[in-house]
């Protein structure tokens, strides 16, 4: 008799489990040897506690009562539940933080198209350390995993989540356009930029250019003097901060797996500073993505700079796989 | 927005960048374009019935419209060439959109019989308005946006047929002329949206292939309206 599941999960066979097992004690000794150490987090939280992490992200979370009538949450990732548990657990301890993680994930998605509503996260979270040294070392241990996956031609896109805010900001568009904007770049609409920005009343031709032309830059980097020569505060403050990581990666000898991105956006709410994306050539997904979330530990009264990034366990393995049948 | 984690992969192998090509009505556009752009496409024109054509640095992978963003999103083609309409229906899909082409215009359109107030009436007395569309995603999203309620009827072929014999009060379609309409007895009541063609990119080729998407943009971007 066959008895369903719920659209989105999966049931994971021995031939699978073994070698998902072999990854993930893989990853987790490239953490280890980088200084982090693991952490596991209750799958269910309460919903404000999430909720206070990422207004955006909360109403994707599952939802319920519990036997007292409190309304709980399964985490929609591991970045907020260990925000929390930093802010109460370590109040006292003096940072840097350094944790891991290994654990499954939810988000609420109309199931179709073999989106997973349950998937498996790996991923570190650094916490009290600024950027651009913060930054760096991340990038470092997220190389060092991609590594040990096997992986080693995996390139990380790092971009700045501050860039076109205040860019937009500083040319002075109004809050609907703003987020309208917004909205084109994170769901990688660049007709739809394109569109928006042509409409925009009573701005200069050069800031329009910068708008269109800065979501275009990608590459080594020569993008970071592209960029500064579209002119203007936000994109000089920008280009400093990813020039400053990218120094620093370069000192510690990744910098040639990075490809800078000015054009990078991510949906999460709580990013500021520096972003990453992980691809694969072997994959048409990204295979994860993190960045700097300065002020997520203020909103559980712990100000701390922090950084860290996640990676899809299932499309690393999916990635391992392909990587294997090209080789 | 939340796009949540896709399950099934594929593979973005190297070598020759694929572009799907859309057969139906954006086929012979699609293919002057790329002619512009500068490849010999007489191999497309023929009455071939392969699927796939090398042209150039490119191969050429045809398939139905609705079809494009399915293979982009997934990587199995680099870059694809589509309707707006098309993207507009399965907007969920992660894949940018990089080119406005410009031909292939047409709008979206709710649309219902000539003299005939059963779209209103219905709204007014039965509290919906019964759409048929072979839209209903993008139906469902415009009456949502404009605060009214409606009964989206997914039909598969001609829509046109669902008022003339009762199964809905209306329709929600794609017109190009109106001579489909006007044939039908069927006229414009709201506009939707406009479409055109659409150069769209798989998220990792935008990135690991910058160069070659980017140029092949350009070639296409400078024969084409916008």
């Amino acid at each position: 008799m066959i008895h369903p599941i719920p659209p989105g999960t999966r049931d994971i066979l021995p031939a699978e489990m073994q070698e998902l097992r072999r990854l993930e004690a893989r990853l987790a000794e490239a953490f280890e040897s980088a200084g982090y150490g693991e952490v596991a987090t209750p799958t269910i939280e309460y919903h404000e506690v999430l909720a206070r992490g990422d207004v955006r992200g909360a109403p994707a979370a599952y939802r319920f009562f519990d036997e007292r009538g409190e309304l709980l949450a399964m985490r929609s990732d591991m970045t907020i539940p260990i925000a929390r548990l930093v802010a109460s657990r370590f109040a006292n301890a003096e940072p840097p933080f350094r944790f891991f993680y290994l654990g499954n994930a939810y988000r609420a998605i109309r199931p179709q198209r073999g989106q997973m509503r349950e998937f498996m996260q790996a991923g570190v979270e650094l916490i009290g350390a600024d950027a651009p040294q913060g930054t760096a070392e991340v990038v470092e241990v997220l190389v060092a995993a991609l590594d040990a996956a096997g992986l080693s031609r995996a390139v990380i896109g790092l971009g700045d989540a501050d860039l076109y805010r205040q860019l937009l900001d500083e040319v002075g568009v109004e809050a609907e356009p703003h987020d309208r904007i917004l909205d084109c770049l994170a769901t990688h609409d660049l007709v739809g930029l394109r569109e928006q920005v042509e409409e925009l009343d009573g701005i200069e031709d050069h800031h329009r250019e910068a708008l269109v032309r800065l979501a275009t830059l990608r590459g080594g980097s020569e993008v970071i003097a592209e960029a500064q020569a579209l002119g203007g505060d936000a994109v000089e403050r920008a280009s400093g901060r990813l020039q400053a990581t990218f120094d620093e990666l370069a000192n510690r000898g990744v910098s040639d797996r990075v490809q800078l991105d000015l054009g990078l956006l991510r949906d999460l709410g709580y990013y500021t500073g520096a972003i990453l994306e992980v691809y694969d050539p072997a994959l048409g997904h990204i295979l994860g993505g993190g960045g700097r979330y300065d002020e997520l530990m203020g909103r559980f009264g712990r100000g701390l700079p922090a950084a860290g990034f996640a990676l899809y366990l299932e499309r690393v393995h999916i990635a391992q796989a392909e990587e294997e049948r090209l080789s | 927005m939340m796009t949540g984690v896709a399950g099934p992969t594929r593979a973005l192998p190297e070598g020759r960048l694929k572009l799907a090509v859309p057969r139906g009505a954006l086929f012979d556009v699609t293919v002057e374009a790329i002619e512009a752009a500068g490849y010999d496409v007489s191999e497309l024109r023929g009455d071939s019935r392969s699927l796939v054509f090398e042209v150039g640095e490119l191969t050429l992978v045809t398939m139905r419209p609705s079809d494009v963003p399915t293979y982009v999103e997934a990587g199995a083609a680099e870059l694809g060439i589509t309707g707006k309409d098309v993207l507009m229906e399965q907007y969920d899909r992660v894949v940018y959109e990089l080119l406005d082409l410009g031909f292939g215009a047409c709008r979206m359109v709710l649309a219902g019989r000539v003299g005939d107030e059963r779209l209103g009436e219905s709204e007014r007395r039965l509290g919906a308005m019964r759409i048929a569309t072979k839209y209903p995603r993008t139906a469902h999203r415009y009456f949502e946006q404009t605060g009214r309620q409606a009964e989206v009827i997914e039909v598969k072929g001609s829509v046109e047929l669902a008022p003339l014999v009762g199964l809905a009060d209306g329709i929600v379609d794609l017109v190009d002329t109106g001579r489909t309409l006007a044939e039908n007895d069927l006229e414009v009541r709201e506009e939707i949206a406009t479409s055109s063609a659409r150069l769209i990119g798989n998220r990792i080729a935008h990135k690991l292939r910058g160069a070659e998407v980017d140029e092949l943009a350009d070639k296409l971007r400078m024969v084409t309206a916008r």
